[in-house]
């Protein structure tokens, strides 16, 4: 029997606001032990939440993108638990009347085909709530710390149906969400810094049944990477249990990543009764259709809006397109380049391939790299203008990434412009080929191959300044001959 | 004379003269004289009472705060084991709003147990006493604010109401009481015990003074989102000794069985004084009043197991040392936690249970609408409510500790204004003549002799929402009438 995976994500991001969700305290990421706390976010007796403006009008963007239905009446509800990170012993979440209902994400996939298609996931719910504090264990003998620094900081808390197949769509949903989110700037969904975080609601069935399986909820998934890996496991561990005629257990699962499993943390029986009630510190109150549509107005062109137009009017591909559009300052950069007169094909390629590893490498973020887009359009016109070639140009880049000049500038310094002249690359030739006569032999005998290698060593000569269409052309009369 | 004798208004005229000085210093006395007795305050200490030189309205008269409002600096129990020791790091608004005003604060008063009570024996720091009879509870929650003032060991007090624990324990100690209009007061510094319901309110000798202290506490907070944004007007210009023209009901199920017969024709009298001061009284039906007390049970017991899980002795407060977390949370709230606590705290978690919420929690807040609604309906026809306060006079202390349920229904009549949210206050109407022993035990009180006490007895009357000025009103205007706010207990 085959068996399907059904798939739904809850994802937690850290909406950007200056204070917390309940009161004034800032949100600072790394400063001192509890330095970021007042009698409201420590739940001192007596104290009383007020809702940050701010927070809600973030939420309320973020489901505006996400297509969702915004509530006009919300509520917010407190969830009671005892832990030692809750100070007050229950979290003011939203329950029975979220700020945002239903809505949906596109995301990318390969359909069955192997071709790309476009698939629609679901969006439960997006609502508010405030973030817990930190238990710190390392390094404490007797007991545990708890900083209080991250307790009440805004979360929204994003709810996907269970319209997920697989690692990979789990992986592009992630992928597509964090863009977006990005985009309109209500996050940084940093998963480092805990700006994201995200549990996954794991079951398989026989394919073709429409009842769900009995599903399992994973959580301490710390990259996109990882939540693929640990659906995958969790697929496979399920899938096993039910072909062998055993029954998955409803409960919460961990991820060990350095064992690749995952394992039982607690069952159904062990789960929380939250004992949810409407919070009586904070009345219920109405959105204006007003202040949603001013919200509205405000709204950026969405990644996947861009990335269409980019295949539509740039012509760019659906992979370059979808890729460029992931990061906004990325598809910025790139339109920026286009404007300062590159080819978008030629702009792309170069951000995607090139710009985007070196940033990698120096662990740079795009709009603080010494190369901005006007700069990468202007070595773009060296390489289409046949001034220098790709591999000089590759050489280039480097240094202007390095020092902030322009192109025209180092090739000039360091005489890197192509060689067209066809007497000196004739004499670079002829030196490759008395060089090389085993390559020579090699060609002769039909291995076109040899070729390569004989450009190789005519680049060579030439300090790769050489035009490598000139050198082929010359090559190739003298084998000829 | 006896400067501890005076109503707040005229220490504030006094002081106004020849500074706040003597007045705290004939309190301090008395305080000290008479606490060992009555147990009014859990923290008094005369050295510390900080004179306040504030240019308001005060003039550095004392008040005295019930022990779950936070003064920054301050300890605050809640009257309860678990929070011993615990310095509210921060002012209550209530607190500022009095400080600005130049109050100088005084004791902090006993109470029941986190609110949890009507008879202030459950403070895990011993009873409070009725000054009127040592042996009799002074009413709860806020038995020591009201015993306080009745005992002129303080000017006057804050207490906080959720189910009547203002105006019942006022009722039973002969003293003005006022719940105000939810919203009209700030929470913020309240330590919650019922949060749709809490209000702080004055505890004082007259309704003067109670408009006074209500001016000077009620208005909107940005800390409190539940506080509402009405104009405060200035409730002394309420107090005109003019019932002309006002129309007052008896709501028909407030006069039942049980209720003690001396309370009824109490009330009854007050009616009769004011048909004679030209209100007109009418019948009026509060229908859903039956299930004011059972739904109180279910709303305001979820909240309270909510709001006190804060006290898990991890941040604050008790912690008893056990070998894990675990251990460390039921440890710490079994000791922390009085029977009453224990008691709401397990019937309100029952209630929010999954499987039960629907049952108990949903449908109590429909049932509270429609007692909202039988408020709306009564205030059509007339412009105040008048009804006892508490069914009986102050019973002796001990007599309902075995029997929650009787003890719940002390605060039969109270209940329903907290459900709707209206204001009501509570004014001496008049006194039950019961044997008895005064000024029994030990101290400065004269040796015990056998023969009658006079218990007070107290009418409630309720408004429109934000509608204080109104009680104000019919309060003062029955007060002047008959006088007995000048009757003191012999201490």
């Amino acid at each position: 029997m085959q068996y399907e995976p059904v798939i739904g994500l809850e994802v937690h991001v850290q909406l950007k606001t200056k204070s917390k969700l309940f009161c004034a305290c800032s949100t600072e990421f790394g400063a001192g032990g509890n330095k970021h706390t007042c009698p409201v976010c420590l739940g001192w007796p007596g104290s009383l939440p007020v809702v940050n403006e701010a927070a809600l009008k973030l939420a309320i963007r973020a489901g505006l993108a996400l297509s969702c239905q915004v509530a006009e009446r919300l509520q917010f509800d407190r969830k009671n638990y005892f832990y030692p990170d809750l100070p007050k012993a229950y979290q003011i979440s939203q329950y029975a009347m979220p700020v945002n209902g239903k809505g949906e994400l596109l995301i990318e996939t390969k359909g069955s085909d192997g071709t790309v298609v476009e698939k629609k996931i679901g969006i439960t719910r997006a609502h508010l709530e405030e973030d817990a504090g930190k238990l710190l264990h390392e390094g404490i003998p007797d007991g545990s710390l708890v900083d209080y620094n991250r307790g009440g900081i805004p979360l929204l808390e994003i709810v996907s149906e269970p319209d997920i197949r697989s690692p990979q769509e789990a992986y592009e949903y992630l992928t597509a969400l964090k863009a977006v989110l990005q985009c309109i700037e209500v996050s940084d969904c940093d998963m480092e810094k805990g700006s994201l975080r995200c549990d996954a609601n794991v079951s398989v069935r026989p394919t073709g049944q429409e009842k769900f399986g009995t599903k399992a909820e994973i959580k301490n998934l710390n990259s996109f990477k990882m939540v693929a890996k640990a659906i995958q496991y969790e697929i496979d561990r399920q899938t096993e249990l039910v072909a062998g005629g055993e029954k998955v257990v409803q409960e919460t699962r961990l991820w060990n990543d350095a064992k690749g499993v995952t394992f039982s943390m607690r069952s159904k029986e062990e789960a929380h009764d939250y004992r949810y009630f409407p919070e009586p510190d904070l009345v219920p109150f109405t959105l204006s259709k007003e202040t949603v549509a001013a919200i509205r107005k405000t709204l950026p062109e969405l990644p996947r809006a861009r990335a269409k137009r980019f295949i539509r009017d740039l012509g760019l591909t659906e992979y370059d397109a979808c890729v460029l559009v992931q990061e906004k300052r990325t598809a910025e950069f790139f339109e920026a380049c286009v404007a300062a007169g590159a080819g978008a094909r030629a702009a792309s390629k170069w951000i995607l391939n090139e710009l985007l590893a070196i940033l990698n490498e120096k662990n740079i973020a795009i709009e603080d790299c010494l190369v901005k887009p006007d700069a990468l359009a202007g070595l773009i016109r060296l390489v289409e203008g046949q001034t220098i070639n790709n591999t000089t140009a590759k050489a280039v880049l480097l240094d202007m990434a390095a020092t902030g000049k322009a192109a025209e500038a180092i090739v000039k310094e360091k005489s890197l412009a192509q060689v067209a002249d066809a007497g000196l690359i004739e004499r670079a030739v002829d030196k490759a080929l008395a060089a090389n006569p085993a390559s020579v032999a090699d060609f002769k005998a039909g291995k076109q191959k040899a070729l390569g290698a004989l450009v190789g060593a005519v680049m060579k000569e030439t300090q790769d300044k050489a035009n490598p269409k000139t050198v082929n052309e010359i090559l190739l009369k003298k084998l000829s001959s | 004379m006896d400067l501890t004798q005076l109503t707040l208004k005229e220490a504030i005229d006094l002081a106004k003269k020849d500074g706040a000085q003597p007045l705290l210093d004939a309190f301090s006395k008395r305080a000290q004289a008479l606490n060992p007795k009555i147990n009014a305050f859990l923290r008094f200490d005369p050295a510390k009472v900080e004179k306040n030189t504030e240019p308001g309205s005060l003039h550095g008269v004392p008040v005295s705060i019930k022990d779950n409002i936070c003064i920054d600096g301050r300890e605050v129990t809640c009257a309860s084991r678990i929070l011993a020791g615990h310095v509210a790091p921060y002012n209550a608004t209530v607190i500022e709003k009095l400080k600005k005003a130049g109050a100088a604060l005084f004791g902090q008063c006993n109470m029941d147990e986190f609110a949890f009570g009507s008879s202030c024996e459950t403070s895990a720091f011993g009873p409070c006493k009725n000054p009127w009879d040592l042996t009799r509870v002074p009413g709860g929650s806020s038995g020591g604010s009201a015993a306080a003032v009745a005992a002129d060991m303080t000017l006057a007090a804050l207490g906080s109401d959720t189910g009547g624990s203002i105006r019942q324990p006022a009722a039973l100690c002969g003293v003005v009481g006022l719940k105000p209009t939810y919203g009209r007061v700030s929470r913020y510094g309240l330590i919650a015990f019922g949060s749709s319901f809490d209000q702080i309110g004055p505890l004082t000798k007259t309704v003067e003074d109670a408009a006074i202290l209500t001016n000077i506490i009620s208005g909107h907070d940005p800390k409190d989102s539940t506080s509402a944004s009405q104009n405060v007007p200035d409730f002394t210009q309420a107090l005109q000794r003019d019932v002309e023209g006002l129309r007052i009901g008896l709501p028909k199920e407030y006069f039942i069985e049980g209720i003690d017969p001396e309370v009824e024709k109490s009330v009854r009298q007050a009616a009769e004084v004011y048909r004679k001061l030209g209100a007109t009284i009418k019948t009026v039906s509060l229908p859903h009043t039956e299930h004011s007390v059972a739904v109180y049970y279910i709303v305001a017991v979820a909240e309270a197991s909510s709001n006190l899980g804060r006290f898990d002795g991890v941040e604050y407060g008790l912690r008893v040392p056990a070998k894990d977390l675990r251990e460390m949370y039921f440890e710490t709230r079994d000791q922390g936690f009085g029977q009453e606590a224990k008691r709401r705290i397990l019937l309100g978690t029952f209630v929010l249970s999954a499987g039960y919420y629907e049952a108990y929690y949903l449908k109590g807040q429909k049932v509270r609408t429609l007692i909202r609604q039988d408020f709306e309906k009564a205030f059509r026809e007339v412009d105040v409510i008048l009804s006892p306060t508490s069914p009986t006079p102050a019973f002796k202390i001990g007599e309902k500790t075995a029997d929650p349920l009787a003890m719940y229904l002390s605060d039969i009549f109270t209940i329903p204004a907290n459900h709707a949210g209206i204001p009501a206050m509570s004014v001496p109407c008049g006194f039950k003549t019961v044997p008895g022993t005064m000024g029994t035990g030990s101290g400065t009180c004269p040796a015990g002799v056998p023969g009658t006490v006079e218990l007070p007895i107290g009418m409630q009357l309720m408004a429109r929402p934000f509608d204080e000025a109104s009680l104000f009103r019919a309060g003062y205007a029955f007060e002047q009438e008959v006088g007995i706010y000048k009757k003191k207990p012999k201490l």
